[in-house]
């Protein structure tokens, strides 16, 4: 497992979001800390990737990889993200 | 900025290849839709093997601007999956997928207007791509901001982009560049190998009080102890920019 950080979730959140949301700041929906997501803790394995809050280590999001390139994206832990691009 | 640069998938094709350090090698593309890039950005390589496995990994920009020949300077990491494909594979001619240019966070630009803020960088390893790039664009548009590299590394055998900063740091406006070598120092040298540490970062980066902006990359727990003792320092948090890497 890797430990890194928002910034890797760039080209990921494009294809989802279909903007680059690592300077926009997301509010943790466990204890409702705010940040860019840029400064959020990323961990990777083969399975996919895991970002937690840096402040109480929440869930933000999740993405897992599947068998011809599916992938599932949840969002369980942001409550709300600042859409000013 | 991901208004003006969306991120798109690219077909890049590599136009040279050749070893950086003993472990790295400069990958330069042709990328014809490329819409040019901030200083500090990234992208990312999209590898397909025959049976349709992919594996995407990030990388960051040695270079900046409109242009649409783009630098990359990759460190294998022994055992990863993308990074000895491209280290030791790569060939000019070669077809690359890249999704790009990305990072809206880790970028720096030169001030338009207002009073410019200094601006520290600090690389651990192969962390300097995104700042060389930082650097360099500075240089490039004659911006007068301050900066300052602090640049932690194993030897003299792996500084990247070594002659660059050599000439940036001669330049105008000047690239104030200190080396920190943690297992092997040039001969002469007045200070014997280590880490950075407490005390070195704060002898040799901008004060606090001069109020930077700071960016830092490197391995995560080089990132980590830096971050941390910048804070300690007085440093505004939202000031300090971080970006982690764990190769592959």
């Amino acid at each position: 497992m890797t430990k890194l950080d928002g910034n890797v979730l760039a080209g990921r959140l494009a294809d989802v979001l279909g903007w680059d949301a690592t300077a926009a700041d997301a509010r943790c929906a466990h204890c409702h800390a705010h940040g860019a997501i840029a400064v959020a803790v990323v961990y990777t394995t083969a399975m996919g990737t895991v970002a937690r809050c840096s402040h109480c280590d929440g869930v933000l999001a999740t993405f897992v990889e599947g068998d011809h390139g599916r992938v599932w994206f949840g969002m369980p832990g942001i409550s709300a993200l600042e859409m000013t691009h | 900025m991901s208004a003006r640069r969306p991120a798109a998938w690219h077909v890049a094709t590599v136009v040279d290849s050749r070893p950086e350090t003993p472990s790295a090698r400069r990958i330069e593309l042709d990328v014809p839709t490329w819409p040019g890039n901030d200083a500090g950005s990234h992208l990312d390589v999209r590898l397909t093997a025959p049976d349709g496995y992919q594996a995407t990994r990030s990388y960051s920009i040695a270079s900046a601007g409109e242009s649409t020949h783009v630098i990359l300077a990759v460190d294998e990491l022994p055992g990863g999956e993308v990074s000895p494909f491209l280290v030791h594979d790569l060939q000019p001619g070669d077809k690359l997928e890249l999704h790009g240019p990305l990072g809206a966070y880790f970028v720096w630009t030169p001030p338009e207007e207002g009073s410019p803020r200094p601006v520290q960088l600090i690389a651990g390893g192969s962390g300097v791509v995104p700042l060389y790039a930082m650097a360099d664009a500075h240089a490039r548009a004659a911006d007068a901001t301050e900066f300052r590299l602090l640049y932690s590394v194993r030897t003299p055998d792996d500084v990247f982009f070594r002659e660059e900063l050599a000439a940036l740091a001669a330049g105008s406006p000047a690239l104030w560049l200190d080396y920190v070598y943690t297992r092997r120092a040039p001969d002469g040298w007045a200070t014997a190998p280590g880490r950075v540490t407490r005390d070195l970062l704060d002898a040799a980066t901008l004060p606090a009080a001069s109020r930077p902006l700071v960016y830092v990359c490197g391995p995560t727990p080089f990132v980590e102890a830096v971050a941390g003792w910048l804070i300690d320092a007085g440093h505004e948090p939202g000031a300090v920019r971080t970006e982690r890497f764990g190769g592959s």
